[in-house]
Protein backbone atom coordinates (compact mmCIF):
# COMPACT_ATOMS: atom_id res chain seq x y z
CA UNK A 1 0.00 0.00 0.00
CA UNK A 2 2.42 2.61 1.26
CA UNK A 3 6.56 1.75 -0.35
CA UNK A 4 9.61 4.22 0.33
CA UNK A 5 12.73 4.08 -0.56
CA UNK A 6 15.72 5.41 0.80
CA UNK A 7 13.85 8.53 1.15
CA UNK A 8 16.13 11.51 1.41
CA UNK A 9 14.70 14.61 2.37
CA UNK A 10 17.32 17.76 3.00
CA UNK A 11 16.29 21.30 2.94
CA UNK A 12 17.63 24.38 1.28
CA UNK A 13 19.42 25.52 4.28
CA UNK A 14 21.05 21.88 4.11
CA UNK A 15 19.75 20.35 6.38
CA UNK A 16 18.92 16.34 5.92
CA UNK A 17 15.37 16.06 7.88
CA UNK A 18 15.32 12.21 6.24
CA UNK A 19 17.98 10.21 5.44
CA UNK A 20 17.72 7.18 3.18
CA UNK A 21 14.19 5.95 4.78
CA UNK A 22 13.51 2.46 3.43
CA UNK A 23 9.89 0.93 5.04
CA UNK A 24 6.84 -0.59 3.69
CA UNK A 25 3.05 -0.68 4.52
CA UNK A 26 0.77 -3.18 3.90
CA UNK A 27 -3.17 -2.64 3.53
CA UNK A 28 -5.18 -2.38 6.76
CA UNK A 29 -1.95 -2.26 9.14
CA UNK A 30 -1.57 -0.07 11.91
CA UNK A 31 1.96 1.57 11.97
CA UNK A 32 3.05 4.01 14.68
CA UNK A 33 6.19 6.50 13.55
CA UNK A 34 8.03 7.14 16.72
CA UNK A 35 10.61 9.24 17.59
CA UNK A 36 11.94 12.60 19.63
CA UNK A 37 10.76 16.31 18.25
CA UNK A 38 13.25 17.03 15.18
CA UNK A 39 13.66 12.81 14.36
CA UNK A 40 11.98 13.86 11.09
CA UNK A 41 8.09 12.43 11.61
CA UNK A 42 6.21 15.57 10.59
CA UNK A 43 8.64 15.46 7.63
CA UNK A 44 7.91 12.13 6.48
CA UNK A 45 3.79 12.95 7.12
CA UNK A 46 4.47 15.98 4.51
CA UNK A 47 6.45 13.66 2.12
CA UNK A 48 3.36 11.07 2.32
CA UNK A 49 0.26 13.65 2.10
CA UNK A 50 2.46 15.52 -0.94
CA UNK A 51 2.89 18.38 0.52
CA UNK A 52 6.52 17.91 -0.02
CA UNK A 53 8.58 15.71 -2.29
CA UNK A 54 11.72 13.86 -1.24
CA UNK A 55 15.13 14.84 -2.16
CA UNK A 56 15.69 11.22 -3.25
CA UNK A 57 14.50 8.18 -3.12
CA UNK A 58 10.47 6.87 -4.11
CA UNK A 59 7.55 6.73 -2.16
CA UNK A 60 4.87 4.93 -3.85
CA UNK A 61 1.02 5.38 -2.74
CA UNK A 62 -1.30 2.90 -4.13
CA UNK A 63 0.69 2.54 -6.85
CA UNK A 64 1.82 6.22 -7.55
CA UNK A 65 4.89 7.17 -7.25
CA UNK A 66 4.56 10.74 -5.49
CA UNK A 67 8.17 11.92 -6.43
CA UNK A 68 7.25 12.04 -9.83
CA UNK A 69 3.56 13.20 -9.40
CA UNK A 70 2.39 15.99 -11.86
CA UNK A 71 1.12 18.78 -9.81
CA UNK A 72 -2.02 19.08 -11.14
CA UNK A 73 -2.55 15.07 -9.86
CA UNK A 74 -1.70 16.07 -6.57
CA UNK A 75 -5.25 16.80 -5.15
CA UNK A 76 -6.57 13.73 -6.29
CA UNK A 77 -4.21 11.76 -4.39
CA UNK A 78 -5.13 13.88 -1.28
CA UNK A 79 -8.51 12.65 -1.71
CA UNK A 80 -7.93 8.95 -0.94
CA UNK A 81 -5.93 9.90 1.92
CA UNK A 82 -7.42 10.89 5.18
CA UNK A 83 -4.79 13.57 6.27
CA UNK A 84 -5.05 14.45 10.05
CA UNK A 85 -2.65 17.66 10.40
CA UNK A 86 -1.14 18.30 13.89
CA UNK A 87 -2.87 21.79 14.51
CA UNK A 88 -5.81 20.20 13.43
CA UNK A 89 -6.31 22.80 10.64
CA UNK A 90 -10.47 23.14 11.62
CA UNK A 91 -11.87 26.23 9.91
CA UNK A 92 -13.46 28.21 12.59
CA UNK A 93 -16.05 30.54 10.79
CA UNK A 94 -18.24 27.45 9.93
CA UNK A 95 -19.94 24.95 12.43
CA UNK A 96 -19.40 21.43 13.20
CA UNK A 97 -21.31 20.15 9.71
CA UNK A 98 -19.84 22.30 7.19
CA UNK A 99 -16.13 21.39 8.22
CA UNK A 100 -16.90 18.19 7.89
CA UNK A 101 -19.39 18.99 4.49
CA UNK A 102 -16.08 20.43 2.92
CA UNK A 103 -14.05 17.33 1.52
CA UNK A 104 -17.46 16.25 0.39
CA UNK A 105 -18.06 19.85 -1.50
CA UNK A 106 -14.47 19.18 -3.29
CA UNK A 107 -15.41 16.44 -4.54
CA UNK A 108 -18.80 17.39 -5.90
CA UNK A 109 -21.02 14.86 -3.89
CA UNK A 110 -24.51 15.48 -4.18
CA UNK A 111 -25.87 17.41 -0.83
CA UNK A 112 -28.34 15.10 0.35
CA UNK A 113 -25.94 12.18 0.03
CA UNK A 114 -23.09 14.45 1.65
CA UNK A 115 -25.35 15.23 4.97
CA UNK A 116 -25.45 11.54 5.27
CA UNK A 117 -22.07 10.71 5.06
CA UNK A 118 -21.14 13.95 7.02
CA UNK A 119 -23.87 12.44 9.67
CA UNK A 120 -22.39 9.06 10.19
CA UNK A 121 -19.24 10.15 9.96
CA UNK A 122 -19.40 12.53 12.85
CA UNK A 123 -21.80 9.80 14.81
CA UNK A 124 -18.35 7.34 13.93
CA UNK A 125 -15.85 9.81 16.01
CA UNK A 126 -18.58 10.16 18.98
CA UNK A 127 -19.60 13.99 17.98
CA UNK A 128 -23.27 13.21 16.89
CA UNK A 129 -25.30 16.65 17.71
CA UNK A 130 -23.19 18.62 17.92
CA UNK A 131 -23.63 19.56 14.39
CA UNK A 132 -24.37 23.11 14.55
CA UNK A 133 -21.73 24.16 17.27
CA UNK A 134 -19.07 26.03 16.20
CA UNK A 135 -15.45 24.46 16.93
CA UNK A 136 -14.35 27.23 19.18
CA UNK A 137 -16.64 25.78 21.88
CA UNK A 138 -15.44 22.01 21.32
CA UNK A 139 -12.91 20.78 24.01
CA UNK A 140 -9.66 19.60 22.55
CA UNK A 141 -10.47 15.81 22.22
CA UNK A 142 -13.39 16.65 20.82
CA UNK A 143 -11.80 18.84 18.11
CA UNK A 144 -9.45 16.10 17.41
CA UNK A 145 -12.81 13.90 16.30
CA UNK A 146 -13.86 16.48 14.13
CA UNK A 147 -10.59 16.56 12.47
CA UNK A 148 -10.77 12.73 11.89
CA UNK A 149 -14.65 13.44 11.38
CA UNK A 150 -13.43 15.00 8.16
CA UNK A 151 -10.37 13.32 7.47
CA UNK A 152 -12.45 10.10 6.64
CA UNK A 153 -15.64 11.46 5.60
CA UNK A 154 -14.45 10.45 1.83
CA UNK A 155 -14.09 7.13 2.99
CA UNK A 156 -10.17 6.95 2.27
CA UNK A 157 -8.48 3.63 2.23
CA UNK A 158 -5.20 5.60 4.57
CA UNK A 159 -5.47 7.49 7.27
CA UNK A 160 -2.12 9.73 7.72
CA UNK A 161 -2.08 11.45 11.54
CA UNK A 162 0.25 13.74 12.36
CA UNK A 163 0.62 13.69 16.49
CA UNK A 164 -2.89 13.51 16.95
CA UNK A 165 -2.95 12.96 20.62
CA UNK A 166 -1.18 15.92 21.44
CA UNK A 167 -1.76 18.03 23.94
CA UNK A 168 -4.37 15.78 25.27
CA UNK A 169 -5.20 13.87 28.65
CA UNK A 170 -4.73 10.40 28.94
CA UNK A 171 -8.40 9.70 28.76
CA UNK A 172 -8.92 11.44 25.55
CA UNK A 173 -5.91 10.09 24.01
CA UNK A 174 -7.13 6.81 24.53
CA UNK A 175 -10.83 7.48 23.01
CA UNK A 176 -8.42 9.00 19.76
CA UNK A 177 -6.52 5.66 19.47
CA UNK A 178 -9.99 3.95 20.04
CA UNK A 179 -11.29 5.43 16.91
CA UNK A 180 -8.14 5.12 14.33
CA UNK A 181 -8.00 1.30 15.86
CA UNK A 182 -11.70 1.05 14.85
CA UNK A 183 -10.83 2.04 11.26
CA UNK A 184 -8.09 -0.38 11.54
CA UNK A 185 -10.39 -2.68 11.91
CA UNK A 186 -12.74 -2.27 9.18
CA UNK A 187 -9.66 -2.41 6.78
CA UNK A 188 -8.50 1.25 6.71
CA UNK A 189 -4.54 1.68 6.81
CA UNK A 190 -3.63 3.98 9.73
CA UNK A 191 -0.26 5.75 9.69
CA UNK A 192 0.33 8.09 13.37
CA UNK A 193 3.21 9.89 13.91
CA UNK A 194 3.61 10.53 17.33
CA UNK A 195 6.55 11.53 19.80
CA UNK A 196 4.98 9.35 22.69
CA UNK A 197 3.31 6.38 21.21
CA UNK A 198 0.41 6.49 23.79
CA UNK A 199 -0.18 2.71 23.34
CA UNK A 200 -3.46 0.31 24.19
CA UNK A 201 -2.24 -2.73 25.96
CA UNK A 202 -4.72 -4.92 23.33
CA UNK A 203 -3.03 -3.21 20.48
CA UNK A 204 -0.44 -4.35 18.99
CA UNK A 205 1.21 -1.79 16.36
CA UNK A 206 4.34 -1.79 14.06
CA UNK A 207 6.25 0.88 15.52
CA UNK A 208 8.50 2.68 13.06
CA UNK A 209 11.33 4.79 15.10
CA UNK A 210 13.15 7.85 13.37
CA UNK A 211 16.34 9.15 15.01
CA UNK A 212 17.40 11.80 13.22
CA UNK A 213 16.34 11.39 10.09
CA UNK A 214 17.69 7.80 10.38
CA UNK A 215 14.62 4.43 11.18
CA UNK A 216 14.90 1.42 12.41
CA UNK A 217 11.56 -0.76 13.40
CA UNK A 218 10.88 -2.38 16.36
CA UNK A 219 7.97 -3.72 17.53
CA UNK A 220 7.04 -2.64 21.04
CA UNK A 221 6.52 -4.73 23.78
CA UNK A 222 2.68 -3.25 24.20
CA UNK A 223 2.92 -3.35 28.40
CA UNK A 224 5.73 -1.26 28.23
CA UNK A 225 4.26 1.58 26.09
CA UNK A 226 1.34 2.09 28.14
CA UNK A 227 1.32 6.09 29.86
CA UNK A 228 -0.92 5.46 33.10
CA UNK B 1 -27.82 17.21 -11.34
CA UNK B 2 -24.31 16.90 -12.78
CA UNK B 3 -21.92 17.23 -10.73
CA UNK B 4 -19.83 20.45 -12.28
CA UNK B 5 -23.27 22.13 -12.49
CA UNK B 6 -23.78 22.05 -9.04
CA UNK B 7 -20.32 22.70 -8.68
CA UNK B 8 -20.83 25.93 -10.43
CA UNK B 9 -23.72 26.73 -8.73
CA UNK B 10 -22.27 26.26 -5.37
CA UNK B 11 -19.58 28.49 -6.79
CA UNK B 12 -22.15 31.46 -7.50
CA UNK B 13 -23.81 30.77 -4.37
CA UNK B 14 -20.72 31.30 -2.40
CA UNK B 15 -19.94 34.27 -4.35
CA UNK B 16 -22.90 35.55 -3.97
CA UNK B 17 -23.18 35.06 -0.10
CA UNK B 18 -19.56 37.13 0.28
CA UNK B 19 -20.63 39.79 -2.10
CA UNK B 20 -23.79 40.26 0.60
CA UNK B 21 -21.82 39.44 3.65
CA UNK B 22 -19.96 43.05 3.21
CA UNK B 23 -22.82 44.92 2.31
CA UNK B 24 -21.07 48.41 2.44
CA UNK B 25 -17.74 47.03 0.70
CA UNK B 26 -19.75 45.40 -2.06
CA UNK B 27 -21.59 48.31 -2.57
CA UNK B 28 -18.57 50.78 -2.77
CA UNK B 29 -16.75 48.56 -5.10
CA UNK B 30 -20.03 48.43 -7.07
CA UNK B 31 -20.34 52.10 -7.43
CA UNK B 32 -16.38 52.70 -8.20
CA UNK B 33 -16.65 50.24 -11.19
CA UNK B 34 -20.30 51.84 -12.49
CA UNK B 35 -18.68 55.22 -12.10
CA UNK B 36 -15.41 53.43 -14.27
CA UNK B 37 -17.92 52.10 -16.56
CA UNK B 38 -20.29 55.26 -16.54
CA UNK B 39 -17.51 58.01 -17.96
CA UNK B 40 -16.91 55.98 -21.72
CA UNK B 41 -20.56 55.04 -21.26
CA UNK B 42 -21.57 58.28 -21.70
CA UNK B 43 -19.49 59.39 -23.97
CA UNK B 44 -20.73 56.82 -26.37
CA UNK B 45 -24.00 57.72 -26.04
CA UNK B 46 -23.18 61.42 -26.09
CA UNK B 47 -21.70 60.41 -29.71
CA UNK B 48 -24.49 58.68 -30.74
CA UNK B 49 -26.50 61.29 -30.32
CA UNK B 50 -24.62 63.97 -32.27
CA UNK B 51 -24.36 61.52 -35.11
CA UNK B 52 -28.18 61.23 -35.12
CA UNK B 53 -28.71 64.96 -34.75
CA UNK B 54 -26.98 65.21 -38.00
CA UNK B 55 -29.09 62.32 -39.47
CA UNK B 56 -31.70 63.68 -38.77
CA UNK B 57 -30.82 67.27 -39.97
CA UNK B 58 -30.62 66.28 -44.60
CA UNK B 59 -30.15 69.94 -45.65
CA UNK B 60 -26.63 69.45 -44.16
CA UNK B 61 -25.93 66.95 -46.37
CA UNK B 62 -27.76 68.82 -49.93
CA UNK B 63 -25.93 70.36 -52.16
CA UNK B 64 -27.75 73.12 -54.03
CA UNK B 65 -26.88 74.10 -57.78
CA UNK B 66 -28.33 78.18 -58.29
CA UNK B 67 -28.23 78.33 -62.30
CA UNK B 68 -27.18 81.83 -63.94
CA UNK B 69 -29.95 84.10 -64.61
CA UNK B 70 -30.07 84.12 -68.19
CA UNK B 71 -30.26 80.06 -67.97
CA UNK B 72 -33.56 79.42 -70.00
CA UNK B 73 -35.64 76.31 -70.36
CA UNK B 74 -32.68 74.36 -72.55
CA UNK B 75 -30.15 74.68 -70.37
CA UNK B 76 -32.30 73.68 -67.06
CA UNK B 77 -33.62 70.46 -69.11
CA UNK B 78 -30.04 69.88 -70.05
CA UNK B 79 -28.73 69.67 -66.47
CA UNK B 80 -31.56 67.91 -65.74
CA UNK B 81 -30.51 65.07 -67.61
CA UNK B 82 -26.88 65.54 -66.28
CA UNK B 83 -28.05 64.79 -62.93
CA UNK B 84 -30.70 62.07 -63.95
CA UNK B 85 -27.19 60.53 -65.52
CA UNK B 86 -24.92 61.16 -62.85
CA UNK B 87 -26.81 58.83 -60.40
CA UNK B 88 -25.72 61.19 -57.68
CA UNK B 89 -29.26 61.09 -55.51
CA UNK B 90 -32.38 62.37 -55.54
CA UNK B 91 -32.86 66.05 -56.56
CA UNK B 92 -35.90 68.47 -56.62
CA UNK B 93 -36.02 71.85 -58.50
CA UNK B 94 -36.62 75.13 -57.51
CA UNK B 95 -37.49 77.67 -60.02
CA UNK B 96 -37.09 81.13 -59.26
CA UNK B 97 -40.75 82.54 -58.89
CA UNK B 98 -41.32 79.47 -56.14
CA UNK B 99 -37.95 80.63 -54.32
CA UNK B 100 -39.39 84.09 -53.96
CA UNK B 101 -43.15 82.94 -52.77
CA UNK B 102 -41.08 81.25 -50.47
CA UNK B 103 -38.64 83.80 -49.26
CA UNK B 104 -42.01 85.97 -48.86
CA UNK B 105 -43.39 83.58 -46.95
CA UNK B 106 -40.67 84.36 -44.48
CA UNK B 107 -41.81 86.55 -41.81
CA UNK B 108 -40.51 90.04 -42.33
CA UNK B 109 -39.65 89.68 -45.85
CA UNK B 110 -42.37 90.50 -47.81
CA UNK B 111 -41.62 94.17 -48.03
CA UNK B 112 -38.08 93.67 -48.70
CA UNK B 113 -39.04 91.55 -51.69
CA UNK B 114 -41.92 93.92 -53.14
CA UNK B 115 -39.82 96.37 -52.90
CA UNK B 116 -37.09 95.03 -54.95
CA UNK B 117 -37.64 95.74 -59.04
CA UNK B 118 -37.22 92.33 -60.06
CA UNK B 119 -37.09 88.63 -58.76
CA UNK B 120 -32.78 88.68 -57.85
CA UNK B 121 -33.48 84.56 -57.32
CA UNK B 122 -32.29 82.35 -59.66
CA UNK B 123 -33.35 78.97 -60.30
CA UNK B 124 -32.00 76.37 -58.46
CA UNK B 125 -31.50 72.22 -57.78
CA UNK B 126 -31.64 70.65 -54.46
CA UNK B 127 -29.52 67.40 -54.74
CA UNK B 128 -29.83 65.26 -51.86
CA UNK B 129 -26.58 62.57 -52.33
CA UNK B 130 -27.70 59.09 -51.76
CA UNK B 131 -23.56 58.75 -50.11
CA UNK B 132 -23.23 61.70 -47.37
CA UNK B 133 -19.58 61.15 -47.02
CA UNK B 134 -17.92 64.57 -47.06
CA UNK B 135 -15.18 63.34 -49.56
CA UNK B 136 -17.88 62.33 -51.99
CA UNK B 137 -19.75 65.17 -51.59
CA UNK B 138 -16.94 67.63 -52.67
CA UNK B 139 -16.73 65.35 -55.38
CA UNK B 140 -20.13 66.44 -56.44
CA UNK B 141 -19.80 69.84 -56.01
CA UNK B 142 -17.13 69.90 -58.07
CA UNK B 143 -18.63 68.04 -61.07
CA UNK B 144 -21.44 70.30 -60.72
CA UNK B 145 -19.82 73.64 -61.12
CA UNK B 146 -18.18 72.31 -64.31
CA UNK B 147 -21.86 72.35 -65.77
CA UNK B 148 -22.91 74.47 -68.21
CA UNK B 149 -25.05 77.99 -66.95
CA UNK B 150 -24.41 76.91 -63.47
CA UNK B 151 -23.68 79.86 -61.19
CA UNK B 152 -23.06 79.05 -58.28
CA UNK B 153 -22.46 75.52 -56.24
CA UNK B 154 -23.35 75.62 -52.54
CA UNK B 155 -22.33 72.85 -49.98
CA UNK B 156 -21.75 73.07 -46.66
CA UNK B 157 -18.74 70.92 -46.75
CA UNK B 158 -16.72 72.91 -44.75
CA UNK B 159 -18.84 72.50 -41.24
CA UNK B 160 -19.77 68.68 -42.67
CA UNK B 161 -16.14 68.51 -42.34
CA UNK B 162 -15.19 69.53 -39.37
CA UNK B 163 -18.13 68.17 -37.36
CA UNK B 164 -16.95 64.64 -38.89
CA UNK B 165 -13.60 65.11 -37.68
CA UNK B 166 -15.34 66.27 -34.24
CA UNK B 167 -16.77 62.78 -34.13
CA UNK B 168 -13.80 60.96 -34.91
CA UNK B 169 -11.78 62.91 -32.41
CA UNK B 170 -14.78 62.40 -30.03
CA UNK B 171 -14.91 58.58 -30.92
CA UNK B 172 -10.64 58.22 -30.02
CA UNK B 173 -11.41 60.09 -26.86
CA UNK B 174 -14.27 57.84 -25.80
CA UNK B 175 -12.13 55.30 -27.00
CA UNK B 176 -9.10 55.84 -24.79
CA UNK B 177 -11.26 56.91 -21.97
CA UNK B 178 -12.86 53.25 -22.52
CA UNK B 179 -9.41 51.64 -22.31
CA UNK B 180 -8.47 53.58 -19.47
CA UNK B 181 -11.71 52.97 -17.38
CA UNK B 182 -11.61 49.08 -18.71
CA UNK B 183 -7.63 48.95 -16.51
CA UNK B 184 -9.26 50.64 -13.49
CA UNK B 185 -11.99 48.23 -13.26
CA UNK B 186 -9.62 44.99 -14.09
CA UNK B 187 -7.41 47.17 -11.17
CA UNK B 188 -10.29 47.07 -8.69
CA UNK B 189 -11.35 43.50 -9.27
CA UNK B 190 -7.77 42.69 -8.92
CA UNK B 191 -7.50 44.27 -5.52
CA UNK B 192 -10.86 42.96 -3.85
CA UNK B 193 -9.80 39.56 -5.07
CA UNK B 194 -6.89 40.00 -3.46
CA UNK B 195 -8.80 40.51 -0.04
CA UNK B 196 -11.01 38.00 -0.53
CA UNK B 197 -8.14 35.28 -0.80
CA UNK B 198 -6.20 37.20 2.13
CA UNK B 199 -9.31 36.85 3.99
CA UNK B 200 -9.73 33.19 2.83
CA UNK B 201 -6.01 32.43 3.26
CA UNK B 202 -7.27 29.23 6.24
CA UNK B 203 -10.37 28.04 4.34
CA UNK B 204 -8.00 27.92 0.83
CA UNK B 205 -5.24 26.67 2.51
CA UNK B 206 -6.99 23.50 4.33
CA UNK B 207 -9.11 22.95 0.85
CA UNK B 208 -5.93 22.53 -0.82
CA UNK B 209 -4.96 20.37 1.80
CA UNK B 210 -7.33 18.05 1.39
CA UNK B 211 -7.82 17.87 -2.25
CA UNK B 212 -8.96 20.80 -3.47
CA UNK B 213 -8.23 21.57 -7.27
CA UNK B 214 -6.80 25.24 -8.30
CA UNK B 215 -9.69 25.45 -10.11
CA UNK B 216 -12.12 24.56 -7.08
CA UNK B 217 -10.43 27.07 -5.36
CA UNK B 218 -10.71 29.69 -8.12
CA UNK B 219 -14.21 29.23 -9.27
CA UNK B 220 -15.94 31.40 -6.45
CA UNK B 221 -12.73 34.10 -6.84
CA UNK B 222 -13.96 34.33 -10.62
CA UNK B 223 -17.43 34.33 -10.07
CA UNK B 224 -17.70 36.88 -7.83
CA UNK B 225 -15.05 39.18 -10.28
CA UNK B 226 -18.04 38.61 -12.78
CA UNK B 227 -21.09 39.32 -10.63
CA UNK B 228 -19.13 42.82 -9.64
CA UNK B 229 -18.44 43.09 -12.92
CA UNK B 230 -22.35 42.68 -13.91
CA UNK B 231 -22.99 44.72 -11.10
CA UNK B 232 -21.42 47.27 -11.87
CA UNK B 233 -22.22 47.45 -15.86
CA UNK B 234 -25.99 47.53 -14.77
CA UNK B 235 -25.26 50.63 -12.08
CA UNK B 236 -23.39 51.99 -14.78
CA UNK B 237 -26.53 51.61 -17.04
CA UNK B 238 -28.94 53.43 -14.17
CA UNK B 239 -26.14 56.28 -13.36
CA UNK B 240 -26.12 56.61 -17.29
CA UNK B 241 -29.90 56.49 -16.97
CA UNK B 242 -30.50 58.80 -14.76
CA UNK B 243 -27.97 61.69 -15.90
CA UNK B 244 -30.07 61.41 -19.59
CA UNK B 245 -33.32 62.04 -17.62
CA UNK B 246 -32.04 64.86 -16.48
CA UNK B 247 -30.73 66.37 -19.38
CA UNK B 248 -34.26 65.89 -21.58
CA UNK B 249 -36.10 68.52 -20.30
CA UNK B 250 -33.38 71.05 -21.12
CA UNK B 251 -32.59 69.62 -24.55
CA UNK B 252 -36.22 69.51 -25.67
CA UNK B 253 -36.20 73.18 -24.70
CA UNK B 254 -33.17 73.99 -26.37
CA UNK B 255 -34.42 71.92 -30.13
CA UNK B 256 -38.05 73.73 -29.54
CA UNK B 257 -36.36 77.30 -29.72
CA UNK B 258 -34.28 75.99 -33.23
CA UNK B 259 -37.50 75.02 -34.30
CA UNK B 260 -36.45 71.39 -34.76
CA UNK B 261 -37.35 68.30 -32.88
CA UNK B 262 -35.05 65.93 -31.23
CA UNK B 263 -35.26 63.51 -28.52
CA UNK B 264 -31.86 62.47 -26.58
CA UNK B 265 -31.32 58.50 -27.45
CA UNK B 266 -31.36 56.63 -24.60
CA UNK B 267 -29.54 52.80 -23.64
CA UNK B 268 -31.20 50.06 -25.49
CA UNK B 269 -31.81 46.90 -23.59
CA UNK B 270 -29.06 45.31 -26.09
CA UNK B 271 -27.17 48.00 -24.91
CA UNK B 272 -27.32 47.63 -21.06
CA UNK B 273 -27.11 43.74 -21.96
CA UNK B 274 -23.27 44.86 -23.35
CA UNK B 275 -22.35 46.63 -20.55
CA UNK B 276 -23.19 44.05 -18.30
CA UNK B 277 -21.11 41.41 -20.29
CA UNK B 278 -17.93 44.01 -20.61
CA UNK B 279 -18.45 44.13 -17.29
CA UNK B 280 -18.47 40.77 -16.59
CA UNK B 281 -15.25 40.08 -18.93
CA UNK B 282 -13.03 42.72 -17.43
CA UNK B 283 -14.35 41.35 -13.77
CA UNK B 284 -13.71 38.06 -14.85
CA UNK B 285 -9.99 38.85 -15.74
CA UNK B 286 -8.99 40.58 -13.10
CA UNK B 287 -10.59 38.04 -10.45
CA UNK B 288 -8.27 35.35 -12.91
CA UNK B 289 -4.79 37.27 -12.95
CA UNK B 290 -5.33 38.06 -8.93
CA UNK B 291 -6.23 34.58 -8.42
CA UNK B 292 -3.25 33.38 -10.13
CA UNK B 293 -0.67 35.57 -8.45
CA UNK B 294 -2.00 35.45 -4.77
CA UNK B 295 -2.95 31.74 -4.83
CA UNK B 296 -0.07 30.66 -5.55
CA UNK B 297 1.41 32.26 -2.12
CA UNK B 298 -0.42 29.88 -0.40
CA UNK B 299 0.66 26.39 0.71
Amino acid sequence: MITASNVTKRYPEGREALRNVSFGITAGEMVFLTGHSGAGKSTLFKLLAAIERPTAGSIVINGQNLAALRKNAVPYLRRKLGLIFQDRKLLFDRNVLDNVLLPLAIVGHPAREALRRAQAALAKVGLPNREKTFPIALSGGEQQRLAIARAVVNRPAIILADEPTANLDAASASEILEIFHSFQQVGVTVVIATHDPLLLPHLQPRVLRLTQGEMSEEREPASCGVTP
Amino acid sequence: MRPWLAQHLAALRDALRRLVAAPLNSLLSLLVIGVALTLPTAGWLTLENLRKLTGDTPNVQQISIFLALDAGKREIGDIESRLQESRSGSWRFVPREEALKRLQAAEGMAEIIASLPRNPLPDAFVVTPGDARPEVLEDLARTFSSWPKVAHVQLDSAWVKRFDALLRLGERVVMMLGGLFAGALVTITFNTIRLQILAQAAEIEVAKLIGATDTYIQRPLHYFGMLQGVLGGLCAALLVSAGLRLLTPPVAELTRLYGASFALQGLSAGNVVALAAIGAALGWLGAKISALIHLRRIA
